[in-house]
C-alpha cells in the first residue's frame, strides 16, 4: 500500500499546505480584522457599519449552514431566530431592563426554545414539506411581532440603549462593538468545526446522507437532529441579539420570509459545507448589494439573475469555485 | 347569520382563487419536481397586464384576454430561458434560482410600470350587488369570481382526465423517465404545463385586480399562502389542492372575521383586538402545521411519491 497523500483536511484549521481555500480564507479573515483601522483612517464610518452587519449576519449565516449544510435540514424560517433574539433585547430594554447578562441568556434560551419546539414538531417531515413547515412557523412569530402593539407593531420600535456590561464592555462604541461581533464569528466558526468534526457531528453528517442507513446501525437520528437544529437556533438568537444592537431599532422585518431567503442564499453562495463558506456568502452578498444599489437604482434585476446564475451553474458556491470541489 | 354567510362566501371566493395559484404550482411540482418561488411574480404579471391591456383596450374582457395570454408566454418563454436549467437539481438549488428570478421581477415591474401601482376598474354592470339570501346583498363581481373560477376547476379536471395531454401530464407526473422513454417531447410538455400553471397564476391575478391594487410583491404573501394550500393538500396532488384552497380560505376569512369578537368575550376591547388580528393571520399556518403533525405528507399524498 502506498502511504496516504498529504491532503489539507478538508475544514481548513490544519496549517498544512497553503491551498487557494486556505489563502482566501486568511486573506478573508486579515481583511475584517483591519476594517476599523480602514474606517478610521479614511473616515469612512459607513464601511464600518457595513462590515458590523456583514459579520453578523455571518454568525446567522453559519448556524444555518450548520443545519442546512451538514445535516440536510433545509429551513426556510431561520430569520425567526434572528427575530427572536432582537425582540429580547428589544423587549428587556424598553421594559427597563438594559443589562447585556439578562438580555443575552434570556435572547439566547427564547431562541432555543423555540428551535426545540419547532424541531420537534418540523423534523416529523421531510424534503420539501420541512422547507414549508419552518416558512409556516417563521411566519407565525413574524404575525405574533405585528400584534406586538405595546412593542411597536408592525412599525417596530427603537432601542435607546445598547446592552450594557457593567464596565467590562462599551457596545455603544463602534469599533468596540465591531471587534467584539468579529470575536464571536470566530468563536462561532471554531464551534461549528469542532461540532462538525465530533461523533455527533458524524451522525449529524451521516443522517444528511443516508437517514435510513444511520437508524439502521442504531442511531436515533432525530434526537441527534433536533438537538443541532437548537444549537443552530441557539446561535442565530445570539446573531439576532447583536443585529438588534448594531440597528438600534427592532421590527417584524427582520423576519420577514425574504430575510430566511437572503440567509438561504448566503449560505448556498458562499459555499454548503464549508467552514467559512457562510463568511464568504454574507460578505459577497452584501457586498454585492450595497455595490449594485450605488450602480443603479434597479439592483435587483442584476442581483437576480446572478443568483439564478449560481443555482444553475455553481456547485458548492464560491468555495466550490475556487477549490475545485463540488458540494453535495 | 347572514353575517356569517357573508363570510362564508369570502373564505369560498378566497379558497377559489388560492386554487388557482395552487393548482398551477403542485403540477409544476408534481412533474417537474420544481420548487418555484416565481410563481407569485407570474400572479403580479397577470394583474399589471390586465391594467395595462384593460387601459389600452377601453373593454376589462378584451383586456382580461389578452393578460391571460401574455401571462402564459411570459410563463412559457422563462420556462424555456431560465427554468428549464433548474430541472433536476436539488430544491435548494431551485430555491436560489426562483428567489433570483422572484428579485428580478419585482424589479422589472418598478422599471416598467413604476413604483407607485396601478387600478384596474371593473365594468359598470359588474358593480352591483346581488340579493343572495333574503336581506343579504353580495357583489355580483365576487360571485363571478367563484363561479368562473369552479368553471376552470371543472376544465382542468376534463383537461387533465379526459384529453391526451392530460393523460401525458398523469404520467409525467407518476414516471418522467418513462414517458420520455415512450418518445414523448418531456421538454415540449413541460413548458406547456409550466405555460398552463403560469396562465393559471396570471388568471388568480387578474380576477383579484379590480379587488385589491395592482402592486409591486402583490405575489408574495398569496404565494406563501398558495404554498400553505400545496403542502396542505399533499404536494403533486390537484384534488387535494382543491380541498386545502377552500380549507385555508375559511380558516382564513372566518378567523379574520370572528377571532377578535371570540377573544372579546374574556378579554379587553384592545388585547383582544390586536391578538385577534395577530392569530387571524397565523391561522393558515396554524392549521398548515397541525395537518403535517398529524400527516407529514399532506391530506391527500401523490401516489408513487
Amino acid at each position: 500500500m502506498s502511504p496516504a497523500p498529504k491532503v489539507a483536511v478538508k475544514t481548513g484549521w490544519s496549517i498544512g499546505p497553503v491551498t487557494p481555500r486556505v489563502g482566501l480564507n486568511i486573506a478573508m479573515i486579515a481583511t475584517l480584522a483591519v476594517v476599523p483601522v480602514y474606517a478610521a483612517l479614511t473616515g469612512n464610518a459607513f464601511a464600518l457599519t457595513l462590515f458590523t452587519r456583514v459579520v453578523i449576519l455571518a454568525i446567522a449565516a453559519l448556524s444555518l449552514n450548520l443545519i442546512m449544510g451538514f445535516g440536510g435540514m433545509v429551513s426556510f424560517g431561520h430569520a425567526a431566530y434572528l427575530g427572536i433574539g432582537g425582540y429580547a433585547v428589544g423587549i428587556l430594554a424598553k421594559e427597563g431592563i438594559g443589562s447585556g447578562f439578562v438580555q443575552w441568556p434570556i435572547a439566547v434560551a427564547a431562541a432555543a426554545l423555540y428551535a426545540l419546539i419547532v424541531g420537534a414538531l418540523s423534523l416529523r417531515t421531510r424534503g420539501v414539506y420541512f422547507i414549508m413547515i419552518t416558512l409556516a412557523f417563521a411566519q407565525m412569530i413574524y404575525y405574533v411581532a405585528i400584534g406586538l402593539d405595546r412593542y411597536g407593531g408592525d412599525d417596530g420600535l427603537t432601542i435607546y440603549h445598547r446592552s450594557s456590561f457593567g464596565g467590562l464592555i462599551n457596545l455603544s462604541n463602534r469599533i468596540v462593538f465591531y471587534y467584539f461581533c468579529f470575536g464571536l464569528l470566530l468563536v462561532g466558526i471554531y464551534l461549528v468545526w469542532r461540532i462538525v468534526n465530533s461523533r455527533f457531528g458524524m451522525v449529524i453528517r451521516g443522517a444528511r446522507s443516508n437517514e435510513r442507513r444511520m437508524r439502521a446501525i442504531g442511531f436515533p437520528t432525530f434526537r441527534y437532529q433536533l438537538v443541532c437544529f437548537v444549537i443552530a437556533g441557539a446561535m442565530c438568537g445570539l446573531a439576532g441579539a447583536l443585529l438588534a444592537n448594531h440597528t438600534d431599532f427592532i421590527s417584524p422585518a427582520m423576519m420577514h420570509w425574504t430575510r430566511s431567503g437572503d440567509l438561504i442564499v448566503m449560505v448556498v453562495l458562499g459555499g454548503m459545507q464549508a467552514m467559512f463558506g457562510p463568511l464568504i456568502g454574507a460578505l459577497t452578498f452584501l457586498i454585492l448589494e450595497e455595490g449594485l444599489s450605488r450602480l443603479t437604482e434597479y439592483s435587483n434585476l442584476i442581483l437576480g439573475p446572478l443568483l439564478l446564475v449560481v443555482a444553475i451553474s455553481i456547485h458548492g458556491g464560491i468555495d466550490g469555485l475556487i477549490t475545485g470541489q463540488r458540494g453535495g | 347569520m347572514l353575517y356569517f354567510f357573508e363570510q362564508f362566501l369570502n373564505g369560498i371566493q378566497l379558497g377559489m382563487l388560492l386554487f388557482l395559484l395552487a393548482a398551477g404550482l403542485t403540477l409544476i411540482f408534481g412533474i417537474m419536481d420544481l420548487v418555484n418561488l416565481a410563481h407569485g411574480s407570474l400572479y403580479m404579471l397577470g394583474a399589471y397586464f390586465a391594467a395595462t391591456f384593460a387601459d389600452w383596450t377601453d373593454s376589462f374582457l378584451l383586456g382580461a384576454m389578452l393578460a391571460l395570454a401574455a401571462t402564459a408566454l411570459t410563463g412559457m418563454l422563462l420556462e424555456v430561458v431560465a427554468v428549464r436549467r433548474l430541472y433536476g437539481r436539488s430544491h435548494l438549488d431551485h430555491v436560489l434560482g426562483t428567489f433570483g428570478l422572484l428579485l428580478f421581477f419585482n424589479e422589472l415591474v418598478r422599471l416598467i410600470w413604476g413604483p407607485a401601482g396601478m387600478t384596474l376598474s371593473l365594468p359598470s354592470e359588474m358593480l352591483n350587488a346581488v340579493e343572495v339570501l333574503p336581506g343579504l346583498f353580495y357583489p355580483l363581481y365576487r360571485l363571478v369570481i367563484i363561479g368562473v373560477t369552479l368553471v376552470v376547476a371543472v376544465l382542468m379536471y376534463l383537461l387533465i382526465m379526459r384529453t391526451r395531454l392530460g393523460m401525458l401530464i398523469r404520467a409525467g407526473a407518476s414516471n418522467r423517465e418513462m414517458v420520455g422513454a415512450l418518445g414523448i417531447n418531456i421538454k415540449l410538455l413541460y413548458t406547456m404545463v409550466f405555460g398552463l400553471g403560469a396562465a393559471l397564476a396570471g388568471f388568480a391575478g387578474l380576477m383579484q385586480a379590480p379587488i385589491l391594487t395592482v402592486q409591486i410583491g402583490m405575489g408574495e404573501n398569496i404565494l406563501i399562502a398558495a404554498f400553505v394550500v400545496v403542502t396542505i393538500g399533499g404536494i403533486g396532488s390537484i384534488r387535494g389542492a382543491f380541498v386545502a384552497s377552500l380549507l385555508v380560505g375559511l380558516a382564513d376569512t372566518v378567523g379574520r372575521s370572528f377571532m377578535p369578537d371570540l377573544l372579546h368575550t374574556f378579554l379587553t376591547e384592545s388585547a383582544s383586538s390586536s391578538l385577534g388580528r395577530a392569530l387571524s393571520s397565523m391561522m393558515i399556518y396554524l392549521v398548515m402545521a397541525l395537518v403535517l403533525i398529524a400527516r407529514p405528507e399532506g391530506l391527500f399524498p401523490a401516489a408513487g411519491k
